[in-house]
């Protein structure tokens, strides 16, 4: 897919604005465009966060997005509040731990996973946010396995590098899920 | 013959605009004297304040530097952060310093800028023709205080020096007067001792020099140091606040 | 050109300024631009320089004055709010004539209003937002990269003329990440800086920083100078970027994000036929007058879209003279128009 527009919501300290820093800077190396940015509104004292990462190869113009061809979420009231953002025919990942509300949507791809169950009985659950990139990248080829993997080096402190392969495995899962 | 009284270098050939009676020319020389005397006019970076001292910089021979009312400490501080080689002293009114500026003094003296303050106390607005400033004393009369200095209206004065004195920052701190011979010759003690304070990297260095307003005081000349000595010194009591062992 | 890099807008400004030689920072903390003063307190004493939080924006923007009088390449940020409180110092620093950078990350008010994306500081910018007849340089960058370039240039161009630059933005460009190339070496002018107060060293006359002339003679020449001087500012460094302008059934006006925004609509517009241009101002002062008059004859009307109740409007009616009729559309409180709410609007003037 040549351009992606994605919201990630969710709460505070589940990586949703960092999980966007990564695949944004994996969608650099890609030599595509692109634009990320965080709520910075009174709402982020408040325990919510959300980012919107755009990925294209056009010139991108504004990085708000309105509507998305993408919404991942981390819990229920952010799909209560983007769920009517996804464009028609986009796609909606959401972390089926902790959002047990089915879309209303008919006219968008639902996908579930159990990200933070996952990610805590692979012994970290904050790679619930990586697992739901897995699953986006394998919808979507929207980056490399290889250029995230660059991504994730670039973006992360170098002593938390050890944990790279714990979260390709992580990346791994959400792909084949 | 020889000569026994002179011009200090630091201060240009010019004559003051101050009033009769003003001590400000007497301070200004003090200053240079100290200038000249610690052999730092090269170096030296004065700031002016807002009032009636406001073009001192046409009176001394050192760089200078004219700062917005009450702002100066803040001027000081960008200037001597930039080359802290240079004395940087910053030249302020008790309105100045006081009231509209009381943030800056308060903070530059909280960050131990090594800067000294030469802080004229004159209980009185010059410039602006005798309004009450933050050190007029009780019941002293004023254009903006006809009636006298009232604590149920207009509150009491402010002692700047001990209230600086409770900042860790601010290491030497000292109230002299220019009601006489003495005093005057203490109060370039001070103001020496304050540059060698700064020079020595200490910190924030501050002399109050109680000053003479006879024009806004309706008082002559003779008067007005008599009323230094009668009025205000009780309010204002001279001597050192903090600093007086440091080794410069 | 070095590594691409994701950095946030923020903080491309603070390692742009550090490039440019600037190593002393004052400010007070305000949302939404304290990722500028997060940067440089980590960095400036890395780099020997001075990172001083003030006790306000008043005492922030004098320390500017004192630093620049001492030569110094000096930065301070700040938001709306922060801004009017330096206005008393930035109408010094124009008085005195001494070179400062000045970056307003522009949040919503009238008072405290709230932190999302405006561009209601317009006039407060560009018409001299502090007493006296002065005007600052005004950049409007529209995006990362563009932050960077621009404010290594606000550096030059202060130091070149003696004047504040002032880098005006807003929340999403601070808090938006996107790839920033920084150059191997920076272009940096070398301005004679001999009016500096940096001590006689006892061998020439004193320096005087001043903005004081009591005498109204003097006074008037020294307004001339400023004047003469302006006017060379507007003649040298006026920039603009024009897209589509050519054969264009209506020129939108528009800077920084919304700018952004614009180009996206024009795509639109061409998918149904419609001809959009975009004049987009990167110099906000000097408004690039210019360009209006290259293009006034070509498209049927004009339209500014502004992030407020229509302030550069007034410069694009005064650029266009009468020649054409000029419409507004804007929204205000952190609100931000949609491409389709353009383009409705676009169609809605060009049906009149």
């Amino acid at each position: 897919m040549a351009d992606q527009q994605i919201i990630m919501a969710g709460f505070g300290g589940q990586g949703i604005l960092s999980a966007g820093r990564i695949l944004a800077y994996a969608g650099m190396l890609e030599n595509k465009n692109v634009s990320w940015l965080p709520s910075y509104g009174p709402e982020m004292r408040g325990g919510t966060a959300n980012c919107n990462v755009i990925i294209s190869d056009e010139v991108i113009g504004s990085p708000i997005l309105n509507t998305a061809t993408t919404l991942i979420v981390m819990n229920g009231p952010s799909l209560d509040k983007f769920e009517n953002a996804v464009e028609s025919g986009g796609i909606i990942i959401k972390d089926s731990s902790l959002v047990q509300r089915t879309p209303e949507r008919k006219d968008v791809e639902v996908y579930g996973v159990p990200a933070t169950e996952t990610a805590f009985n692979m012994g970290n659950p904050a790679f619930a946010n990586i697992i739901l990139l897995g699953k986006l990248i394998a919808l979507t080829n929207i980056v490399s396995k290889e250029n995230f993997e660059v991504a994730l080096k670039k973006t992360l402190p170098s002593k938390k590098h050890s944990l790279i392969p714990v979260e390709m495995k992580a990346l791994e899962f959400g792909m084949q899920y | 013959m020889d000569t026994v009284f002179k011009k200090p270098h630091a201060l240009v050939d010019v004559s003051m605009h101050y009033c009769p009676g003003c001590t400000h020319g007497i301070v200004h020389r003090l200053i240079a004297e100290v200038i000249d005397e610690l052999d730092i006019e090269g170096k030296t970076i004065g700031i002016s304040p807002v009032g009636c001292t406001y073009n001192n910089y046409e009176y001394f021979n050192c760089d200078m530097v004219q700062a917005a009312h009450g702002r100066a400490p803040a001027v000081a501080t960008g200037v001597k952060r930039v080359n802290p080689d240079n004395v940087v002293f910053a030249y302020q009114g008790d309105g100045d310093l006081a009231a509209i500026g009381t943030a800056e003094i308060v903070h530059a003296a909280t960050r131990g800028e090594k800067i000294t303050v030469i802080f004229v106390n004159n209980a009185i607005y010059g410039m602006t023709s005798g309004q009450m400033a933050p050190t007029t004393l009780i019941n002293q009369v004023t254009t903006t205080s006809p009636l006298g200095r009232n604590p149920e209206l207009h509150g009491y004065p402010i002692n700047v020096c001990e209230l600086l004195a409770t900042l860790e920052g601010a290491v030497y701190i000292e109230r002299v007067s220019m009601h006489d011979i003495k005093n005057i010759k203490n109060a370039k003690k001070a103001i020496k001792k304050a540059f060698q304070v700064q020079m020595a990297n200490l910190g924030f260095s501050i002399v109050e020099v109680l000053s003479s307003c006879p024009t806004n005081w309706g008082l002559n000349p003779v008067e007005s140091l008599k009323w230094i000595q009668d009025k205000m010194i009780p309010v204002y009591p001279l001597g050192n606040f903090k600093g007086k062992d440091l080794e410069v | 050109m070095g590594e691409k890099l994701l950095m946030k807008g923020n903080e491309v400004i603070a390692e742009a300024a550090l490039r440019a030689g600037c190593r002393h920072y004052f400010g007070y903390p305000i949302t939404p631009q304290t990722e500028i003063a997060h940067y440089l307190a980590k960095k400036m004493p890395e780099l020997g320089g001075t990172f001083i939080q003030a006790e306000s924006e008043v005492a922030a923007i004098n320390m500017v004055y004192g630093a620049a009088s001492a030569g110094a390449r000096v930065l301070t940020s700040s938001s709306s709010p922060g801004i009017s409180l330096k206005q008393e110092g930035l109408s010094y620093i124009a008085g005195a004539e001494l070179p400062a950078v000045v970056v307003n990350i522009v949040r919503c008010g009238p008072g405290l209003g709230g932190i999302l994306p405006a561009q209601c500081d317009y006039f407060q910018a560009v018409k001299g937002g502090g007493h006296g007849d002065y005007k600052m340089v005004v950049l409007a960058p529209s995006s990362v990269q563009e932050l960077y370039e621009l404010t290594v240039e606000a550096f030059n161009i202060a130091d070149r003329y003696r004047i504040v630059s002032m880098i005006m933005g807003d929340g999403i460009l601070g808090q938006m990440m996107e790839s920033v190339e920084f150059k191997d070496v920076e272009n940096i002018d070398k301005a004679d800086k001999s009016w500096a107060t940096t001590g006689t060293q006892m061998k020439r006359e004193h320096n005087t920083t001043t903005s004081i002339y009591i005498q109204p003679e003097v006074l008037e020449k020294h307004n001339q100078k400023l004047q003469a001087k302006y006017r060379l500012i507007e003649e040298k460094e006026t920039r603009v970027e024009s897209y589509n302008c050519e054969d264009a059934d209506i020129i939108v006006t528009a800077f920084g994000t919304v700018a952004r925004i614009v180009k996206n609509v024009i795509k639109m517009a061409q998918k149904e036929g419609i001809k959009v241009g975009l004049i987009r101002p990167i110099t906000l002062w000097p408004f690039p007058t210019a360009e209006y008059e290259k293009y006034a004859d070509v498209p049927k009307a004009f339209l500014s879209v502004e992030l407020n109740a229509g302030q550069m409007v007034e410069d694009v009616k005064m650029a266009v003279n009468g020649k054409k009729p000029v419409y507004f559309h804007g929204r205000m409180g952190g609100m931000i128009p949609t491409q389709k709410e353009i383009l409705d609007k676009i169609k809605e003037i060009l049906n009149k």
